[in-house]
């Protein structure tokens, strides 16, 4: 123990004085996002006239939703991105995973710089190759196909997660893997069998922190998928507040029903996704 | 045991290195090639060496609103540094210290806004600083500031600070979990020899916590570097793509997206739009050169 919070003297005076910045800056944090959810449930006159009170019996609307969900795009946009995003996961956990495994376990000459061409591609941001990559979808006739951002996604997140991955594969114990091949499994049934089920938790990390960035892009879909059929949600809420900008209740339901996934799913993986970050240092 | 035959080794890495080097380094390599090419009327490129780079640093239609972006660009990287890394410091340093009730549900809620989408977040600031809807100026009016009140996001000389500030809020997260990791690893025995030696806490932060977690420091830097200098989506959602009032929040990103893609009378050119992302590429690529050769170096030498 040392007793750096309870300075001799005034120890409740220095916890006060933490809880007084930390929860202020909780308030700043949330009060946004609050402000959002709470007027996406009120009718048109008490978002105007009181934006900060809570919903009441007398002001409880479900007009926006009622619109956005029967009237407009907004349902399909949530399919897109569903598409886009589980796709492309699944295909830079499993080719990350099978490279990371290939990295890590065997030595042969490439391997360093391999290794190095990846690293170069997490430092560098995909988004400087957009106009090759405009040519390149054109050429394969894939511009206004989620098909194109599946790929250009998966190109994008495979570095970070082959590193990550690596430093978990690493810390396969030896003799798991040579009890197998003394038993005359195939590298690939290792990799399938044993490898694969190991890395699990390691996985589901990779998973969160790739997901994130993929569903909440911008860039990509505004070049390769701009059209009505293939948006994103994120795309589609961007057009959406411009079309309807008059209509509050719809701009707030619309921007409530993009939250809502991500709070979910935060509530479901944000020990996953701080104890990813935190690695290792979690005492 | 049995040799692993190479052929299995490639079949293991291929998928990844096809679809990383089709879709990635491809791609970013043929970009650098383009810049130096110029597209005439009828779409045929014509190789022109640095004409494009000359053109777009020098030539007052061009340069004006190059230099523009990219002294816009370092404010809006300053201002990250000078107000999202010391605040995440500080709320790092609050959380980690010992007995604070309730902290692993400060850092949960303090990260979420990093998760949300700019899309989401530039349209709730711009609502909450709307003279319209007038939410910033009502809460104001309840400390007695409805004075102060301004439309900052309208106005020419503060909107780029403005929406500097907004992606501070929402990026807050990262440098604060960053930092947070390193100081919960400094291990106990550094911290408790300082207190022996009869340091108080402030001391314990400022000359032995701070220099341990340095190389840290250093990281969040170099990923703020890469982040800004990248940034479009806040800008472009709030702004739309000519980044107004008058381009004063004009950034390389929202620069390179107008000259790739055209924009009013203009018409767009990919290959000018190659030479500004050689650019945007050359000053990142520096960014990373001087963290790897001269920070994380000479940093390299405090670790434990």
């Amino acid at each position: 123990m040392y007793p750096s919070l309870s300075s001799p003297g005034r120890p409740a005076l220095r916890a006060s004085l933490i809880h007084f910045v930390l929860a202020g800056y909780t308030l700043l944090a949330l009060f946004p996002i609050v402000l959002v959810l709470i007027n996406a449930f009120k009718d048109r006159p008490a978002i105007f006239d009181d934006p900060l009170a809570l919903p009441t019996p007398d002001t409880w609307s479900l007009i926006g939703f009622e619109r956005v969900l029967s009237k407009t795009a907004v349902p399909m946009f949530f399919g897109n991105s569903l598409i886009v995003t589980v796709v492309s996961l699944a295909l830079i956990l499993l080719f990350g995973a099978m490279a990371a495994w290939a990295l890590t376990e065997y030595r042969f000459r490439a391997r360093r710089v391999i290794t190095l061409y990846l690293a170069f591609g997490i430092m560098v941001p995909i988004r400087l190759g957009t106009v090759s990559i405009l040519e390149l979808m054109v050429e394969l006739e894939l511009v206004n196909t989620l098909a194109a951002l599946v790929l250009v996604y998966t190109a994008q997140g495979l570095p970070l997660a082959v590193f990550i991955l690596s430093e978990f594969i690493a810390q396969i114990p030896q003799d798991l893997k040579d009890a197998a091949r003394c038993d005359g499994v195939g590298e690939f049934k290792i990799f399938f069998q044993v490898v694969l089920p190991l890395v699990r938790p390691a996985v589901a990390t990779v998973g969160v922190f790739t997901m994130v960035p993929i569903w909440n892009d911008l860039w990509f879909p505004l070049i390769l998928a701009p059209g009505e059929s293939t948006q994103t949600i994120t795309l589609g809420v961007q057009q959406f507040i411009g079309q309807y900008a008059t209509d509050w209740n719809a701009v707030l339901a619309a921007l409530t029903l993009a939250i809502v996934p991500v709070l979910v799913l935060y509530a479901l993986f944000s020990r996953q996704l701080i104890r990813g970050i935190t690695a290792g240092a979690v005492k | 045991m049995k040799r692993v035959s190479s052929w299995q080794v490639w079949a293991f890495l291929l998928p990844a290195l096809a679809v990383y080097s089709v879709f990635s380094a491809g791609p970013l390599i043929d970009t650098l090639r383009l810049g130096l090419y110029i597209t005439d009327e009828t779409g045929a490129k014509h190789y022109a060496g640095l004409a494009n780079f000359h053109t777009l640093l020098t030539d007052p239609g061009w340069s004006d609103g190059f230099w523009n972006a990219m002294g816009n660009n370092v404010e809006f990287f300053l201002i990250h540094m000078a107000a999202q890394n010391p605040i995440g410091l500080l709320l790092a340093a609050l959380l980690s210290q010992r007995g604070v009730k309730g902290a692993a549900a400060y850092r949960t809620v303090l990260f979420l806004p990093t998760l949300l989408s700019v899309v989401i977040i530039g349209f709730v600031w711009q609502l909450i600083l709307s003279p319209l809807w007038g939410v910033a100026e009502r809460m104001l009016g309840w400390v007695g500031l409805e004075g102060l009140f301004q439309p900052w996001l309208g106005e020419e000389g503060s909107a780029l600070a403005t929406l500097s500030l907004v992606s501070v809020w929402q990026f807050i997260g990262i440098p604060m979990m960053l930092i947070y990791a390193a100081l919960i690893a400094i291990p106990d025995e550094i911290v408790e020899a300082a207190v022996v030696d009869g340091a108080g806490p402030w001391r314990v932060f400022w000359s032995v916590r701070l220099p341990l977690i340095l190389p840290t420091l250093g990281l969040v830097t170099i990923l703020t570097f890469v982040a800004n200098f990248n940034a479009f989506d806040l800008i472009y959602a709030v702004k739309g793509a000519v980044a107004g009032p008058n381009y004063s929040t004009d950034i390389l990103g929202t620069f390179f997206y107008r000259t790739f893609f055209g924009y009013q009378s203009q018409v767009g050119s990919p290959t000018m739009g190659a030479a500004v992302a050689t650019l945007m590429f050359l000053v990142i690529l520096s960014g990373v050169g001087v963290y790897f050769y001269a920070v994380q170096r000479r940093l390299q030498r405090y670790t434990f």
